[in-house]
């Protein structure tokens, strides 16, 4: 089986988020980047299929030349091999037609991602690159078992879960408990330096929704403290001043 | 002219958040001047319930009854949205930001060749062009989306609108999809739904509990609480993870946003990830014995005490009122 495990470069869940360039650009200075948490959870899962069938396992992302130690990252925890595809990531859909081609290109069986990045949230991508390549698309999922062809999902929906049957080849957004995060053991550094990693032009520059400009929320007033012995004063507070009850 | 709204369903009643995205479309078309609001209800539903969409703002009912569409079957969802927005010559879909959602319209963008916008925090700025603002770093910033293609698809993230009430009943007319194989190539074997609660992602109100609780049999005080306040339970990372509440009631950046009126988080110390996932609700109180814990800088109203002596009281004071 052929596994493609789609990666984002993502500010670390505890950044603190600001932007320069008169609001067009993230400011990246002392913003730590990482593997996607939700992708983290695809290469995990990716990593334990591709050691129990067997085949290969390729690591890819859209972006610059600063997210290549991200894709380094994702050989040390396990892939192959890596491609990136050198362009900013503009919008959901450059970035899904880079990824539909690649997978295309590459004749993969199953295409693993996060749910969603954890930057712009949209959660488009995986639903997007399966209706590119005709193959069915499934989201959120956090549980998936392949036998032959045949794979065994179970997809979060609200209140619960249901339990998916289909064939491969198909598309998957993941999330916890699919598999255990890895962390890289230092065998795994070291190999992952001398793993292949293709660098590819994109093959479209097509965008549908790219942002222009951004904005952050106005600033949250202090914490009004209610004695623990007057908590008829938070229910009044709750009903006259927020107006929520 | 029209705008389609892709209605989502929970046994057989039309989700909440659906309704909002009806309200929403209604305020679109009234701004963009694209006419009536049009939804779309898939598989069996209750007819009176399609009727009462209406009265959050759509004039007609698109009623595709096939009962291979009850359960959310995406890609076959995705073919029956693409036919009745083409078959209404709509260029605007609108739908409620959901996990279900994210997978449907994703591919009715590439179907449609539309530009879909997820995360939409209020109707578009039309001053100069179209530009949609949404909801990104999960809650941290907006971006301002400017679009140009013609065919649009808007996700809406919870509370963009206020929910409309006014509307009279829509007609519901039955609404025929062709549909193949292949839209059924994936089965659906079961599902496992906890049945008679709120759900979390739709609750106005949302009640949770961490690790401050102690144990899972201590969630009973946490369920009085929120069946008093008519709320939903969620839980923090923790607690989902050593398996005391089931995942789907974990609350944050990887588990479930909410974006509730009101949100009461007992014994949470308030991780920036927790955070992530309850920074759009209206009204923040936490209740928590350590007066440094960081969700007191993110709340509106905070009580310094024990969950235990603290939560009976506060069950009690909204029950006699």
């Amino acid at each position: 089986m052929k596994i493609l495990v789609c990666i984002t470069h993502v500010p670390d869940t505890t950044s603190k988020i600001q932007f320069t360039a008169n609001n067009t650009k993230l400011d990246t200075a002392g913003v730590q980047f990482i593997i996607g948490p939700y992708d983290d959870y695809a290469l995990a899962r990716a990593v334990e299929l591709r050691d129990e069938t067997g085949g290969t396992l390729t690591a890819v992302n859209v972006g610059e030349a600063e997210t290549e130690p991200t894709l380094r990252k994702a050989l040390a925890i396990g892939a192959d091999d890596a491609i990136r595809v050198n362009s900013f990531p503009k919008d959901s859909y450059f970035v899904a037609k880079q990824l539909a081609h690649i997978a295309k290109e590459g004749s993969y069986d199953l295409i693993l991602m996060g749910r969603e990045s954890i930057d712009f949230n949209g959660g488009m991508v995986h639903g997007m690159v399966g209706e590119l390549l005709g193959i069915p698309s499934f989201s959120p999922v956090m549980k998936l078992d392949v036998e032959g062809k045949r794979v065994s999902m179970a997809r979060e929906i609200e209140g619960g879960k249901e339990y998916v049957e289909a064939q491969l080849p198909l598309v998957a957004g993941c999330q916890e408990p699919i598999a255990e995060w890895k962390i890289p053991n230092m065998r795994g550094i070291m190999s992952a330096r001398t793993k292949p990693l293709t660098v590819v032009e994109p093959v479209s520059q097509e965008t549908q929704a790219e942002a222009a400009s951004f904005q952050l929320p106005a600033a949250k007033g202090s914490v009004k403290l209610i004695d623990k012995d007057q908590v008829g004063e938070l229910v009044r507070l709750l009903k006259v001043e927020a107006k929520v009850l | 002219m029209a705008i389609l709204v892709y209605l989502e369903q929970a046994a057989g009643k039309v989700k909440s958040t659906s309704l909002e995205a009806v309200s929403f479309a209604k305020a679109l078309a009234q701004k963009t001047g694209e006419g009536e609001v049009v939804a779309l209800a898939l598989g069996t539903m209750d007819a009176s319930e399609l009727a009462k969409v209406g009265k959050a703002g759509a004039s007609k009912v698109l009623y595709a009854s096939d009962p291979r569409l009850t359960e959310g079957v995406i890609q076959a969802h995705a073919s029956a949205t693409a036919q009745a927005f083409k078959s209404l010559g709509a260029k605007t879909l609108v739908l409620a930001k959901s996990s279900l959602g994210d997978a449907v319209s994703a591919r009715l963008a590439i179907k449609l060749d539309a530009a879909l916008v997820s995360n939409v925090v209020e109707l578009p700025d039309l001053s100069s062009g179209y530009v949609v603002k949404r909801s990104i770093y999960t809650g941290k910033a907006f971006a301002f989306t400017p679009v140009a293609k013609e065919n649009k698809i808007l996700a809406i993230k919870k509370n963009a609108i206020e929910l409309s009430k006014e509307g009279v009943d829509a007609s519901v007319e039955s609404c025929s999809v062709s549909l193949t194989d292949v839209d059924f190539a994936s089965k659906i074997t079961s599902t496992e739904r906890a049945s008679g609660q709120i759900l979390l992602p739709e609750a106005d109100v949302v009640v949770s509990g961490g690790r401050g609780m102690k144990g899972p049999e201590n969630w009973g005080m946490l369920e009085e609480l929120a069946s008093t306040l008519g709320a939903a339970t969620g839980c923090s990372k923790p607690v989902s993870d050593i398996g005391w509440r089931p995942h789907h009631e974990h609350v944050g950046q990887t588990g479930v946003k909410v974006a509730p009126s009101l949100y009461v988080a007992v014994g949470i110390s308030g991780a920036i990830q927790h955070l992530a996932g309850v920074n759009s609700s209206k009204c923040i109180v936490v209740i928590n014995k350590d007066p440094e814990a960081p969700f007191f800088k993110a709340a509106d109203y905070g009580i310094v005490g024990d969950a235990f002596e603290v939560i009976p009281k506060l069950t009690a004071a909204l029950k006699a009122q």
